[in-house]
């Protein structure tokens, strides 16, 4: 018994060694990349940590960056570990912030029950976007990947034309709905910053994910599903139904991150509110290896580097792409590492 | 009204122009696909090769020439595909999570070179894109002369390429190869054949494809270059690869069916139906969907399709 846990420490410490390692080398590349284009990589450094955590303003923005990025994250690595290759936060954190929307602008029910009828209905709403690709795969065995990215793009486009059509704010200038009730937005946390009360719900997620994933039969069944589909089957667990379980609860969670969004953020919908969060929580699942609390850290990490070289593209001319190629450079070295982690067992 | 407009030669010209026009990328990437899954690898980093070969091109024919602009795509393609087999074949690592971030890197790249290269007061450049090539006297008949014999060299390239794939893979020992590979690695290996140098192979040539196909679609038809803009076309090739059984005639006339309803519905559109414009513009991913229910659990994938093969057994 203590020779396990001592396994599973020691195991853990080289994860996040090897996380740790890969990042770094990410950022060793990035910083050969910057002297390329003639930016001053240690400024430009600089600049990023500055910008993510330099101020009280600046690690408020990153937190908020952080509540989406978590949401999507946990909801990603739940499906990923259910082996469900759920790439569809996208869309699904769109469908929640249309129905959060919807509640804002045209019902009105007395003081938190707004909030709370918005809350339940964006994860009502981005679980059902995410059962069509679930039930498709558990009943038809209709890859998943496919059917999830595609329907981000339909997602999308419905968003954009109820933003341009029906829910057109009349007397608006650009394509975005109206403001929605001030009983339908989350109250700001702390006094001059845009930091809102959606943090505490994604905060609040992590440990009822740990503890539904990894302390009920339920969460282990999803595991075992996603571990080894036909062991699961030979066990008597119904493999179609926690599948659609899986992508009901990730997408319930993008829908809830939509819902922040609109509520906590922007008190509107327009085209573009998520600035590839979705695709993003890929990325946050991965570096935090399908875990609540790596994904929490994985959140944090790549709200700071959004927020960062956003505040380094403004002062040290760092191209804003730049944050697209870290993500896929420090992914690529986490995913190689893998492979230096399976070689020690 | 819309009826007759319809039977225009005209109409029919141009619809079945544009069918060809939007199905070659799709034609590409799929029967680079097409390769790469017979040999048991799935790569779903496919979008992002075609980024990277969109903006390669898009690069090449801004600074030089439309050709220079398409061998860079080719080795663009190619270079992350290198990556993926390095990633995949030798190293082990699940094909699915590495085509996913391959894909996130390829779209991070392309915007970034793409930016590198125009700054953001600078207004897009446009291309002048790929002259046709008249056909003599074929080129005179009506209709099928304008549709198939004035072309641009690419959409005969890619129709060469179908051909040639078919035959490569069912009539030729590279094609047993490769296909013995997919099915059963473990028995090919028996036989002498060597899995990793075929499925570096098939990712090369699969990689350089959805370059070439991602190139076509900056090239060739939107004549520019914008972040994103293979817009789940890799995705559509993977499904295509699927609809087509894995067998490269049946993946074009796929890509030509899907062509086909793309530009049927951009063609009502420009008749002036009184739809707003999001609609149809859906249309191509919800059909993919469909066409993906229709053939599901008729597929029958490459048996060792996304397991990693280790040398001398597990």
């Amino acid at each position: 018994m203590m020779g396990l846990r001592n396994l599973l420490q020691q195991s853990v410490l080289i994860e996040i060694t090897i996380s740790f390692l890969a990042i770094l080398a990410a950022f060793a590349l990035v910083a050969i990349l910057l002297f390329l284009i003639g930016t001053d990589p240690l400024l430009a450094f600089q600049q990023i940590l500055y910008g993510s955590v330099g101020s009280t303003y600046s690690i408020a923005e990153t937190l908020g960056r952080t509540t989406p990025l978590l949401l999507l994250g946990l909801g990603t690595s739940i499906a990923f570990r259910s082996g469900v290759w759920n790439i569809g936060g996208e869309g699904q954190l769109y469908m929640g912030a249309l129905f959060a929307v919807f509640t804002g602008l045209y019902v009105s029910t007395p003081g938190p029950t707004t909030l709370l009828l918005a809350f339940l209905g964006s994860f009502v709403c981005g679980s059902a976007w995410a059962i069509i690709p679930g039930f498709l795969k558990a009943r038809l065995e209709v890859n998943e990947i496919i059917t999830t990215v595609l329907l981000n793009f339909v997602a999308i486009y419905f968003i954009g034309y109820m933003v341009r059509g029906p829910w057109r704010d009349p007397i608006g200038i650009n394509p975005y709905t109206a403001i929605i009730s001030a009983s339908a937005q989350l109250s700001i946390l702390v006094p001059g910053t845009r930091l809102h009360a959606g943090l505490l719900v994604a905060i609040l997620a992590i440990p009822i994910v740990y503890l539904l994933f990894w302390k009920t039969i339920f969460g282990y069944r999803m595991r075992v599903v996603g571990a080894n589909p036909k062991a699961a089957r030979y066990g008597g667990i119904s493999v179609a139904r926690y599948i659609v379980i899986a992508m009901v609860l990730s997408g319930g969670l993008s829908g809830l991150a939509g819902m922040i969004e609109v509520s906590g953020v922007h008190h509107r919908l327009m085209e573009g509110i998520s600035p590839g969060y979705g695709y993003l929580a890929i990325a946050v699942a991965i570096l935090g290896r399908l875990h609540p609390v790596g994904v929490c850290f994985a959140a944090i990490f790549f709200a700071s580097l959004l927020n960062g070289v956003a505040a380094a593209h403004r002062l040290a001319g760092v191209p804003l792409g730049m944050v697209n190629v870290i993500i896929g450079l420090v992914m690529l070295f986490v995913l190689a590492s893998e492979f230096l982690i399976r070689r020690r067992r | 009204m819309i009826v007759l407009e319809l039977l225009d030669v005209v109409f029919i010209t141009g619809f079945l122009e544009a069918t060809i026009r939007i199905a070659t990328p799709l034609v590409f990437a799929a029967i680079g696909e097409t390769f790469v899954e017979r040999s048991g690898v799935l790569n779903l980093g496919c979008e992002g090769m075609m980024l990277l070969g969109a903006i390669a091109g898009f690069i090449g024919a801004y600074w030089g020439n439309l050709w220079i602009g398409l061998a860079l795509a080719l080795v663009a393609g190619a270079s992350i595909a290198l990556l993926m087999a390095f990633m995949s074949v030798t190293l082990r690592i699940n094909q699915i999570i590495n085509g996913i971030v391959l894909w996130i890197f390829g779209l991070g790249l392309s915007t970034y070179i793409y930016r590198a290269v125009i700054p953001i007061k600078e207004p897009t450049p446009l291309l002048t894109g790929l002259q046709p090539i008249y056909i003599p006297f074929l080129s005179d008949i009506p209709i099928l002369g304008k549709v198939l014999f004035q072309q641009n060299a690419l959409i005969y390239i890619a129709l060469l390429l179908v051909i040639v794939s078919q035959v490569i893979l069912f009539r030729t020992k590279v094609g047993l190869h490769i296909i013995a590979v997919g099915e059963n690695p473990r028995a090919a290996e028996t036989l002498g054949i060597n899995v990793f140098q075929i499925r570096f192979a098939c990712l090369l040539f699969g990689g350089a494809m959805a370059g070439l196909g991602g190139a076509f679609l900056a090239v060739g038809v939107v004549k520019t270059f914008v972040e994103n803009m293979v817009a789940a076309r890799g995705f559509i090739a993977v499904a295509l690869v699927i609809f087509g059984k894995w067998r490269p005639l049946r993946v074009l006339g796929g890509a030509l069916l899907f062509g086909g309803l793309e530009a049927l519905q951009m063609r009502l559109l420009a008749l002036g139906l009184d739809v707003p414009y999001q609609f149809p513009a859906m249309l191509p991913y919800i059909l993919t969907i469909v066409v993906l229910i229709l053939v599901a659990r008729k597929a029958e994938a490459p048996a060792s399709l996304c397991i990693p093969y280790k040398k001398g057994g597990d």
